[in-house]
């Protein structure tokens, strides 16, 4: 897929045609959603942290991601790393606080899976999670597909 | 409701600077009732559907136009993460480069693949790491930059991703290289034909962006030796040499021209408010602790001795 998109995305440049997006994105739905773009799945205290398919597929090529270190404090809402696609970093987003036990070190060598697999191999981090209400703040599958549905069509 | 039907429109009186100007509002033309989400009244306190639109209702943007080529490259970068990690205003910045050439990598860039490291540190060049993506460039006196830093609802409809803010850069641009040189972007470069003498790198963040372009205006053929061909590079170089993939922005356009140029067409996106250095100096907080920052000659040969195992 992002061979593809790639290999589209050029052919559009040198036609200098503009790109359309996908006129939807995957939406899983046991995880809950960040207004900027992040997915989380709960595990009893744990969660895992992403950015979700509407959100890779507007970046674009994933080439890089800033990894936090493990057992640095994440904060609801603030960044904790970044994306780099090409001639952007994107900040990602904390959608839970606490404090992070693992990141996804296959991330270093094969960004593109933020891309291909961004709910599964393309995890970013876990976190031990200090507050589980604060998932009350957060969207469920169908609030986030309507939010994104809204937020593309605004524009 | 102040009407005017002298033209056959229903018109609303709108208050700028203290002036009073007449201007069609298409709602009530139309449907008789005004919904209150229009270009021109973007900004609005509506009191009697009067409209107070600011100066041509467009988001204010302070303007920076420098004019000493005196504040080192990693100053400016500073200066720059600041504003957008910290300010919640929008910002305009042209600047030229530094009189020393520099090494300026986007955040992800290895030394060892990017550049003759030997030469780099024979020279002792300095390599800075910047806080946005993209590429690596080498800027000295013949560098111009042009940085915008927005918050994401600053331009009206503009989705804060790379993509569509690059076309909105794209679009600003053609206004100012308007009939020069077949101008056009071309993959996330501003080339004139198919030479490069512009790149661009952005930063997202959640509420705001930032997009600075770093524009040859002239280069030191000399300081192109200290890059090497990068291993992502765009398709339409086709493998060219720097010296044949990149062109001179001064053969196209008068410095004071594309100053000039540039920032008309930047008014026709925001409401320029021109400021100086120290004004924006003390915009910015005490404590700020940016990313970009300078490699050290250990780095440099930790890379160079890693690429040679």
């Amino acid at each position: 897929m992002a061979s593809s998109m790639l290999w589209a995305s050029r052919a559009a440049s040198y036609l200098r045609i503009s790109v359309f997006h996908r006129g939807f994105s995957t939406v899983l739905k046991d995880l809950k959603y960040a207004d900027s773009h992040e997915w989380v799945k709960v595990e009893g205290n744990s969660a895992t942290i992403g950015i979700t398919d509407h959100a890779q597929d507007h970046l674009g090529d994933v080439v890089y991601v800033e990894l936090p270190e493990v057992g640095a404090a994440v904060k609801q809402g603030e960044s904790f790393g970044a994306v780099e696609s090409v001639k952007a970093t994107s900040d990602v987003n904390s959608p839970v606080s606490g404090k992070v036990v693992e990141v996804n070190e296959e991330l270093s060598g094969s960004p593109a899976k933020v891309n291909s697999s961004p709910y599964e191999d393309g995890w970013i981090i876990k976190v031990e999670m200090k507050d589980a209400g604060e998932l009350r703040n957060l969207m469920d599958s169908e609030e986030y597909s309507k939010f994104c549905e809204e937020e593309d069509s605004k524009h | 409701m102040d009407t005017d039907t002298q033209y056959g429109y229903d018109t609303i009186r709108i208050r700028r600077h203290g002036q009073t100007k007449v201007r069609e509002c298409p709602f009530l033309t139309r449907f008789k009732a005004c919904p209150v989400r229009i270009r021109p009244c973007r900004r609005r306190v509506r009191v009697r559907h009067q409209y107070d639109t600011g100066t041509r209702g467009f988001s204010p943007c302070w303007c920076f136009l420098g004019e000493k080529k005196t504040r080192p490259g990693i100053k400016q970068l500073h200066i720059e993460e600041q504003l957008l990690r910290t300010s919640s205003e929008n910002w305009c910045i042209v600047n030229d480069g530094t009189n020393d050439p520099t090494v300026v990598m986007g955040v992800s860039g290895k030394p060892a693949e990017l550049l003759e490291i030997e030469s780099v540190l024979d020279d002792q060049v300095p390599v800075i790491r910047r806080f946005t993506g993209g590429g690596t460039v080498i800027v000295d006196h013949g560098t111009v930059f042009v940085t915008f830093i927005c918050n994401k609802e600053a331009v009206p409809n503009l989705q804060p991703y790379p993509r569509p803010i690059m076309s909105w850069s794209s679009s600003l641009y053609s206004k100012v290289f308007q009939g020069i040189g077949d101008f056009h972007l071309r993959e996330n470069d501003y080339v004139f034909g198919n030479h490069k003498f512009g790149g661009n790198a952005q930063s997202i963040t959640k509420n705001r962006w930032i997009h600075h372009t770093s524009f040859l205006w002239d280069f030191n053929v000399q300081n192109m030796s200290y890059l090497k061909h990068p291993k992502r590079a765009p398709a339409y170089r086709s493998a060219r040499s720097h010296l044949d993939f990149i062109c001179r922005m001064k053969d196209y356009m008068p410095r004071s021209t594309f100053m000039d140029k540039t920032v008309e067409a930047t008014e026709t996106q925001f409401s320029l408010r021109p400021i100086q250095l120290e004004a924006i100096r003390t915009c910015l907080e005490a404590e700020f602790c940016p990313s970009s920052r300078f490699l050290t000659n250990e780095e440099l040969e930790a890379a160079a001795v890693a690429l040679q195992s």
